[in-house]
């Protein structure tokens, strides 16, 4: 039977070698992701995937959904917020004037990432396929790094007291599986991208839409690509 | 100053591991640990190997895209052994997380005001979850027994 490559690597996982599924070589990935704003409807599902899948604490986050509001004359100041990190979903809510939207936030999983350059043991590193990880048995707890990341993307886990952040679901996107957060998205506003796989769709949404990432002006090669997101988010 | 030299490099050996280095200043052997924790969410295709019946449902109708484990959580604990079974889902809570209307929502996303809609009545009253369209018999059947 010709099964599909998730399926493939689940065999080796239920086996109980999960190191073993194939076809995955560290030089031949670079991974990124893609977030259509324009499809987000803030239900909150892969923030729960997330907690789920990566026993995230409770209260911490590695990805969380931010609603936005943008008024009419306060362009500049937009009301942002994030009840439970959406992991509930968000209120109703009356809309007045102006626009409001929901924007999930992660790991940007910089290719010049501001938080392995601070890191004084060589705790976080970025992989030779690109994803931003932490070494907990090597990690000191200095939260160096969770000053340094520009997007607040990282936090000093209470169990462990070493620094903690999104792995990309590094577990799982090395045995042929996307993210727990793309997993479970139900409009398909996340995506996993390899930008080192020319067959991955990726390029040719890079190619005819206007993408951009967060805070650009930091020049940190951030690889979180967004879609359809309003100038006003920070 | 040859000893300081040599207890230094002894003592290096001893305390910097052996991976450190091997593909940046880190400890390479931390990427393999990273990857060996285990999967919590099997993943459609993994699911879809055994419940075919309802992959085939599922094409349909609009719910196709939707990922197995977007509503029935992380399952990959029943894949592995398929008699611990997943928990009954509520629809009344389940489908409101995405259709509840909210005013932040996509324009084109299909929205309701669940109180006004079905009155606190579970959506699988008259929907069916894996292809949502209005069912007919179950309508019938709903207004026949006077509720709604």
């Amino acid at each position: 039977m010709l099964l599909p490559a998730a399926a493939v690597a689940w065999k080796y996982v239920l086996a109980g070698t999960p190191e073993e599924a194939p076809n995955y070589k560290l030089t031949e990935h670079w991974w990124a992701m893609l977030i259509d704003v324009t499809k987000c409807i803030g239900c909150g599902s892969c923030v729960r995937a997330c907690a789920q899948e990566n026993d995230v604490p409770e209260g911490y986050f590695r990805t969380w959904i931010e609603r936005y509001h943008v008024s009419d004359w306060k362009i500049e100041r937009p009301e942002v917020e994030s009840p439970d990190g959406g992991k509930q979903g968000f209120p109703a809510g009356e809309l007045s004037d102006g626009k409001t939207f929901f924007v999930p936030k992660m790991c940007n999983h910089c290719a010049d990432s501001p938080c392995t350059q601070v890191c004084p043991v060589g705790a976080t590193f970025i992989t030779p396929d690109g994803v931003v990880l932490v070494d907990k048995k090597y990690c000191v707890g200095c939260r160096y790094c969770v000053q340094a990341c520009p997007y607040g993307c990282r936090y000093l886990n209470p169990k462990t007291n070493t620094a903690d952040k999104c792995t990309l679901c590094y577990h799982r996107i090395t045995k042929g599986l996307t993210t727990a957060c793309c997993e479970v998205c139900p409009t398909g506003a996340r995506q996993l991208a390899d930008l080192k796989n020319p067959k991955d769709p990726i390029h040719e949404f890079l190619k005819t839409h206007t993408v951009q990432v967060l805070k650009p002006q930091m020049a940190t090669g951030a690889k979180v690509f967004y879609n359809g997101m309003d100038g006003s988010v920070r | 100053m040859l000893i300081a030299l040599a207890a230094f490099v002894i003592l290096r050996t001893a305390i910097v591991p052996k991976s450190f280095g091997e593909y940046g200043h880190f400890r390479g052997a931390a990427i393999a640990e990273i990857a060996a924790k285990p999967i919590v969410h099997a993943g459609h295709q993994t699911c879809e190997t055994c419940h075919t019946d309802i992959a085939d449902k599922k094409k349909t109708g609009k719910h196709v895209v939707v990922a197995c484990e977007a509503c029935h959580g992380a399952l990959a604990n029943h894949a592995e052994d398929p008699s611990i079974q997943p928990a009954k889902l509520d629809t009344a809570v389940i489908c409101a997380r995405c259709h509840e209307e909210n005013s932040a929502k996509p324009k084109w996303f299909p929205q309701v005001v669940t109180a006004e809609h079905s009155g606190g009545l579970a959506c699988d009253t008259c929907h069916q979850p894996h292809t949502p369209k209005i069912e007919t018999d179950k309508t019938a059947a709903r207004d026949a027994g006077g509720k709604h």
